[in-house]
């Protein structure tokens, strides 16, 4: 597995992996790149083993998707950082080290002698990124994080859900991925600085502030507009100020399509293709044959006009299927999109000709797994999935023994001490 | 640890990226993003920009005093601070000879219109190389630059739905909601600033530049990997629940005093269930057979959130959230955008800049702090073309000559 080192963009810079759950994305995202990233778990594993969902629904530490899912393309060993010994074994890896990551509460890393100034003063060009609910510093930064309350804090809730119903977070956790990748982002900043001019960086990313981007439009909205963007159910937010909402998830026979009525040159095309296709098929109104859609402006249609337009658009989508729907779409580039649950998306034909799923052999469980593949394709170097999730303590022998030269005996000692 | 001062980083930018020279052929949201955080933190950002064809965010309402204007967008100044705008006719016959003076200054060229549209305009990869040998391209796109369905135009709301992500938003027996219009636009650029990073360590070793097709699609598929292991391991389709978690009860938004306010809150487990209830005045609650255990809770999760509704709806979402978090549960405010500007954690990431047209305008900021950090003045988002001269003289070392020749024949905008 280990034989041939093969070329990747970024070249093996070796990543010691502390985070929880809320932090397994971001050593991920490196460790795709190339990076040499070592997941380090306490012993006996990680508390995110215990996350769902499980392989085959069987609830076990060595069977956690959730974990397989983030922890792909890592190495992993074991380490009790909290012991005396544990917390000089990590200094002595940390010399070996280029970028060490970490979610645990503001202060405990200092607390156990393992704060940025002093793993800094063993490997003055480390790179630290902590990843934390709000960030180091500030009146809530010892407040408990989960995904609903970066979700709420990060102003994303407050745009989602039905109106007549609670603000709604995405039915599965989001906030702290938005973390993760914002970190690695940040991580290689302080990279390519380091490379030029020698010198390491401590990086403190908010799983908070890593959501407020999702609000897009909501803040310059209320400061020079003064409005609040509100939930909207199926229909389009802060376009209109009152008045009836633009719907943009429709119903159609088998489920829902996304259709935005986009004003001007952007919708012009996409509008006028639907109608015609209308048209065609006995949808079309009079009103919708007539619209003038390159001077259409989504933000000053009247009520009415809405009305007007809405209506047939939406009796022509209830008596057609998704697919019968995004076939047209593609023919006649109308900015229509089926909303996929997930099996759709795995089955797509887009996904499977770009051969973006990727199986991964599970030898422990007599298996191979379809994962998501590369989040990206470059041109000189795939971006492969080569390596499956670590098992528990799995490449202590080769980190510590064959890397860091540890004696068998000294192996033993530290694994009977509870250390490893 | 990180001591960075707020009023400082309000209005400095980083220089970590010095020396870096990105072109940006972008628009919307997800290819502008990438450059933000090159702008951001000292790369130089050159966005070509066009008049007949503006970026659709120069257009989006609202603009400042309702006033129309192409440099008028509070949405376009949120979004691009820190780059540069030049202004060319691309139609224009001499246009490539700008063109290929801008890639040849760029290490990077990113672009985000719809897939066979820079190949349309003689700008495909083959002939970035030709220009620049070693140019890094990233190419940003819903599909992806391959495949059957690659071709079709759109934003990021299209991308939520065939990605996965709109089934999962709302109620299972209602239409589902839309996650934020551009939901998927703000996974992308993550993905696409690490890998373009990526690519120059690649570049700094090898001397080769490359070209990365870097999809919504697969982007947002990194955030629902569980989910879909889920599937492709035991063939659970996964829906939209509400609020719901699979690992915590309660586990939901309750409405508080005032004009839809609202706090958040999670349980996972037995401890913050007791503390919970004690807050709430319910200590008892926790003793109660059929509230003990997690797997009961979760039996009774309809009764649980209208006990906690009864009660949170006397006191401020605020109140709420301070007076769980200090007994030890997970709470928080659902902010609203007022609420986001004055939140003690956001100040420093949200930067007011002094817009050339439209005045004082808040800034979308990384959601990071550096502890050390040669600053440098931060700049406001260009007027469209603002930087025509500039690029070409400065960056592009034109003489007074070539400018002017190149301007009379009509060449810029």
């Amino acid at each position: 597995m280990e034989a041939v080192k093969k070329m990747r963009l970024l070249d093996s810079p070796r990543v010691l992996d502390l985070t929880d759950e809320e932090g397994y994305l971001c050593g991920k995202i490196l460790a795709d790149l190339g990076a040499d990233v070592i997941k380090v778990e306490k012993p006996g594993g990680d508390l995110g083993r215990r996350r769902g969902p499980f392989y085959k629904d069987i609830p076990h530490p060595e069977k956690s998707l959730f974990w397989f899912a983030f922890n792909v393309n890592k190495r992993g060993i074991t380490l009790d950082i909290e012991t005396k010994d544990g917390c000089a074994l990590f200094k002595k890896l940390a010399q070996t080290a280029d970028f060490v990551i970490e979610s645990f509460p503001p202060g405990y890393m200092d607390g156990i002698g393992l704060g940025y100034s002093l793993i800094s003063s063993v490997r003055p060009e480390i790179i630290m990124t902590s990843i934390t609910p709000f960030g180091q510093n500030g009146p809530h930064k010892d407040w408990k994080g989960s995904d609903i309350v970066g979700m709420a804090t990060g102003g994303f809730m407050f745009m989602v859900g039905d109106l007549d119903k609670s603000p709604m977070r995405i039915s599965v956790d989001q906030a702290s991925l938005h973390a993760c990748s914002e970190g690695a982002v940040a991580s290689l900043i302080a990279y390519y600085e380091r490379q030029r001019k020698g010198l390491g960086q401590y990086i403190d990313v908010s799983i908070q502030a890593s959501v407020v981007p999702t609000t897009l439009r909501a803040i310059p909205h209320w400061e020079i507009g003064k409005g609040l963007i509100r939930r909207s159910g199926p229909y389009r937010a802060g376009i209109r100020e009152g008045g009836q909402l633009m719907r943009n998830q429709w119903p159609c026979k088998d489920g829902t399509v996304t259709y935005v009525i986009w004003g001007g040159a952007t919708g012009a095309r996409s509008n006028q293709a639907l109608v015609e296709w209308m048209r065609e098929e006995g949808f079309a109104t009079d009103f919708l044959n007539g619209m003038d859609w390159a001077n259409f402006d989504a933000g000053a249609v009247s009520d009415e006009t809405l009305q007007r337009l809405e209506e047939p658009i939406g009796r022509f989508f209830l008596v057609h299927t998704k697919a019968e729907l995004f076939k047209r779409a593609l023919e006649k580039r109308i900015q229509l999109y089926p909303v996929y649950n997930i099996e759709e998306f795995v089955d797509s034909p887009q996904q499977k000709s770009r051969e973006f799923w990727v199986s991964v052999e599970h030898p422990e469980l007599n298996d191979i797994i379809i994962y998501p593949g590369a989040f990206a394709k470059s041109s000189e170097v795939a971006l492969e999935t080569y390596r499956r999730a670590p098992l528990i303590g799995e490449h202590n022998i080769a980190v510590y023994g064959d890397e860091l030269g540890l004696s068998h005996d000294e192996l033993i000692t530290l694994k009977e001490a509870g250390v490893i | 640890m990180s001591n960075t001062d707020p009023g400082e980083t309000e209005r400095y930018r980083s220089k970590a990226l010095e020396g870096v020279n990105l072109l940006e052929f972008c628009w919307a949201l997800a290819g502008p993003f990438i450059g933000i955080y090159f702008a951001a933190n000292g790369a130089t950002v050159v966005r070509i920009e066009s008049t007949r064809r503006p970026d659709p965010a120069r257009l989006a309402v609202p603009y400042k005093d309702g006033i129309p204007g192409i440099n008028r967008s509070a949405i376009f100044a949120y979004q691009n601070a820190n780059k540069y705008s030049i202004a060319v006719d691309l139609r224009h016959r001499r246009a490539m000879e700008v063109v290929t003076r801008l890639v040849s200054w760029a290490d990077i060229v990113t672009e985000n219109f719809a897939p066979g549209r820079m190949e349309e305009m003689g700008l495909s990869y083959e002939k970035l190389r030709k220009i620049k040998d070693d140019i890094i391209f990233v190419r940003v796109s819903i599909m992806g630059q391959t495949g059957p369905q690659s071709r079709l135009p759109g934003f990021g709301i299209g991308a939520s739905a065939v990605a996965g992500i709109t089934e999962l938003v709302g109620w299972p027996e209602r239409t589902p909601s839309t996650p934020v219009a551009g939901y998927c636009d703000v996974i992308l650029p993550r993905f696409g600033t690490a890998i373009a990073l990526a690519a120059l360590d690649y570049k700094r070793r090898t001397g080769k530049g490359q070209v990365i097709d870097i999809a919504q699609n697969d982007a947002t598929a990194q955030f629902l990997a569980p989910t879909i292991l889920d599937y492709t391991v035991n063939r659970r389709i996964a829906t939209r629940r509400g609020n719901q978690s699979p690992y915590a009860v309660p586990h939901n938004a309750y409405r508080c005093a005032g004009d839809d306010r609202w706090c958040v809150i999670s349980i996972c487990t037995d401890q913050e269930w007791q503390d919970l209830c004690r807050v709430i005045n319910e200590p008892e609650l926790a003793a109660k057979p059929g509230f003990i255990t997690f797997v009961e809770r979760k039996k009774q999760e309809t009764e649980i959130d209208r006990l906690i509704q009864d009660w949170t709806i006397n006191f401020s979402a605020e109140q709420v959230a301070s007076s769980l978090q200090e007994a030890g549960v997970s709470a928080g405010v659902v902010e609203n955008a007022e609420d986001l500007l004055h939140d003690p954690h956001l100040g420093r990431f949200i930067r007011h800049l002094e817009h050339k047209e439209i005045g004082t305008t808040p800034n979308m900021g990384q959601a990071f702090t550096f502890a050390r950090q040669e600053a440098q003045p931060a700049m406001p988002s260009p007027l469209l073309g603002e930087h025509t001269e500039y690029v070409c003289r400065e960056f592009l070392r034109m003489s007074d000559e070539e400018f002017i020749e190149l301007l009379t024949a009509g060449v810029f905008e």
